[in-house]
């Protein structure tokens, strides 16, 4: 099936998908183009639309207007049987039944695929997702972690020709998550099967993923890849959903073109570039910095072209890092400063008198 | 020995059999007790009024021999059997629509319904069904007023199929209340992951669905026959002549006919034959769920 992509098409797109559940609307005007072969995430908090996005995308809901093109077909009327997509479900839905083995013959067998290529196939499928020989294995004998790659393989045996992943790593603990995270990543450059994948956890999609669309309320907020999401958030709700995002008041003193001269609240003046604002600039603004853009200066001041003096008020130790809650001197504002704990760097307190170096760069501009 | 006998049991052990003793008390008096006495008393004669305790086998020989005990066992076992299919028909279809179609806050009012033929006694729901069936009853009347019949039809009531016909209205609720409990557990995003790998809804029914259901309609089916094959009454009641069970017959042994030990003899091996046909239900299922995977 994959051998047929049209790689000039996106390989999902969706056209002003609305959703709505009685009164409550799920998606609202939903457009997206997925590039064929990408790792793309869904993200926001839950409850904004991510699963209903995904199921529509596989069919299982169907929108209230607006269409789904996969593989530059329409899907209006194309239940997800017949659709050349599957899914990881949030659940795993692994077969309690049915063994290791049969639970990723399942599909094949419903394409009545002959018995002898479904035990190779499944045998490639389970040394793909690490769990070679685990065959006859019964499904209530897996652990969480072992499920999902049943999950997996279960999908990805089939080629299809898009990966739809609901959440699969939520359930998981931490350090089989980060595990996972990597292994996801590999399996997908090595597959080449494009992936969506949806999470309510920012830095997983950062991590993961070749681009990220973020929905909040059921709309999308900005589509971009990890880089420029978190470099160049386009919104103040999107730079306060992904990663930490100090904000200031600010107040424009003058505007050349696209450039923009600013006064920042415990900053100062500061020349905004086009860059550092998303284009189209309207309502209230405010200036952001992201905490690892601030530095406690102790010795080595030649990294900050400019400087403002604090106070600690909390520290947060992270081992690696350390976050320190610092209030902004002429102001009443505080800003959390992330500072990596490098050989023979010291730590200040709380109380402790500090000079905070940052560069004009840093400053967003966001409404 | 008594000391290490006595650290043998543990304190748990000892809480839980004092726990457990007085109802064990209640099934040991009121259920092995009697089943002793009766399987004691099968083996034994009864002339006049005499009890001869003297081992014998000639009452299992009478009931496995005599032409009339084969065919009132080979009618009850019919009869159970039919009964136990219907209700388990008819009542997988009704569970299903309960367990998927209802939305959920309606389900308590659904199940709460189907709760209600117990609120009559059993005895009220048979007269029930001879006042519907009889010569004078609901249906002929009715169709004698719209004038589709001039006669009454005698063949609905009194014979077999009045047997089954109750026997299948008392015991419905009992095959869909364990047919919807195994239905509404199945996880939704099995039946989902299903059609996802290209299961059309029927390949996913067979192949999902029913399975997992297995367990309910095992237990629907075990609790439908093994009951009805002992039931009297609704035979007694709406049966006639030729619609009585093995249950009249082992009455009549232990009354009327003042043979006990025929009508031990016949129970035991009814229950027998019970326990040989449920046995063969389970073996059923579990080559059925092995052959699934
Ligand atoms: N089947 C449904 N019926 C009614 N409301 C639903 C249904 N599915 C989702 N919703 C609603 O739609 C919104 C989005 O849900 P969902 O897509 O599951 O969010 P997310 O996956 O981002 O947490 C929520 O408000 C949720 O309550
Ligand atoms: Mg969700």
């Amino acid at each position: 099936m994959s051998e047929t992509v049209n790689p000039t098409l996106p390989i999902i797109r969706t056209v002003a998908v609305d959703k709505s559940f009685g009164s409550v609307e799920a998606l609202r005007s939903v457009s997206l183009e997925i590039e064929q072969g990408k790792f793309f995430t869904l993200v926001g908090p839950s409850g904004c639309g991510k699963t209903t996005l995904l199921r529509v995308m596989a069919g299982f809901e169907q929108p209230t207007r607006g269409q789904v093109f996969i593989d530059g077909k329409s899907m209006e009327g194309v239940p997800a049987n017949k659709r050349p997509t599957n899914m990881v479900f949030q659940s795993y839905a692994v077969f309690p039944h049915m063994n290791v083995g049969e639970n990723i013959a399942y599909g094949l067998r419903s394409k009545k695929t002959p018995a002898d290529r479904i035990a190779t196939l499944v045998a490639e499928a389970l040394e793909m997702v690490g769990l070679a020989g685990y065959q006859n294995r019964p499904s209530h004998a897996l652990s969480g972690g072992q499920r999902q790659r049943v999950a997996l393989a279960r999908a990805l045996v089939l080629k299809p020709k898009v990966l739809l992943l609901d959440e699969p790593l939520s359930a998981l603990d931490k350090k089989l998550r980060e595990q996972m995270q990597s292994e996801l990543r590999n399996l997908q450059r090595n597959v080449g099967i494009t992936f969506v994948l949806v999470t309510h956890d920012q830095e997983e999609a950062l991590t993961m993923s070749d681009q990220i669309a973020v929905i909040f309320g059921g709309e999308i907020a900005q589509v971009a890849s990890p880089e420029i999401l978190y470099r160049r958030p386009n919104s103040r709700e999107v730079a306060d959903f992904v990663g930490v995002m100090n904000f200031l008041n600010v107040s424009v003193l003058s505007e050349h073109g696209t450039r923009r001269r600013v006064e920042v609240e415990g900053l100062g003046i500061v020349e905004i570039e086009e860059d550092q604002a998303p284009r189209g600039l309207v309502g209230d603004i405010v200036a952001g910095v992201r905490p690892e853009q601030f530095t406690i200066l102790f010795e080595d001041r030649a990294s900050a072209d400019r400087c403002c003096s604090g106070t600690v008020t909390e520290i947060q130790y992270f081992g690696d890092m350390t976050y320190y809650a610092a209030k902004l001197e002429g102001c009443d504002k505080t800003v959390t400063i992330s500072m990596r704990n490098t050989a023979g760097r010291r730590t200040l307190g709380p109380g402790d008198k500090a000079d905070i170096g940052w560069r004009s760069e840093s400053v967003l501009i966001l409404s | 020995m008594a000391s290490s006998f006595r650290r043998s049991i543990n304190p748990e052990a000892v809480s839980g059999l004092a726990l457990i003793s007085p109802t064990f008390l209640y099934a040991l008096v009121l259920l092995a007790a009697p089943i002793a006495a009766v399987i004691l008393l099968s083996f034994w004669t009864q002339d006049y009024l005499e009890l001869h305790r003297t081992f014998t086998l000639a009452n299992y020989v009478k009931a496995w021999t005599e032409p009339v005990y084969q065919a009132l066992m080979i009618r009850s076992v019919k009869i159970s059997l039919l009964v136990t299919a219907f209700t388990v028909l008819i009542g997988f279809p009704i569970a299903y629509y309960i367990a998927f179609i209802v939305p959920p806050r309606r389900k308590p009012i659904w199940l709460f319904l189907i709760t209600i033929p117990f609120w009559t006694s059993y005895l009220v729901r048979i007269f029930l069904w001879k006042v519907i069936l009889g010569y004078n009853g609901v249906i002929n009347g009715s169709l004698i007023g719209i004038g589709l019949i001039e006669e009454p039809l005698k063949f609905i009531l009194y014979n077999q199929g009045a047997v089954v016909l109750t026997l299948c209205h008392a015991w419905l609720p009992f095959a869909i209340l364990p047919i919807y409990v195994a239905l509404d557990k199945i996880d939704r995003s099995l039946l989902e992951a299903a059609e996802d790998l290209g299961d059309s809804p029927f390949r996913r029914f067979i192949r999902i669905t029913l399975p997992l259901a297995m367990p309910g309609i095992m237990a629907a089916t075990i609790i439908v026959f093994i009951p009805t094959i002992g039931d009297y009454v609704t035979p007694r009641l709406v049966g006639g002549p030729n619609g009585l069970m093995i249950a009249n017959m082992i009455e009549v042994q232990f009354k009327k006919a003042n043979n006990a030990p025929l009508g031990a003899a016949l129970a035991l091996s009814a229950m027998f034959i019970v326990t040989v046909i449920s046995l063969i239900f389970l073996w059923a299922n579990r080559k059925y769920l092995r052959a699934n995977q």
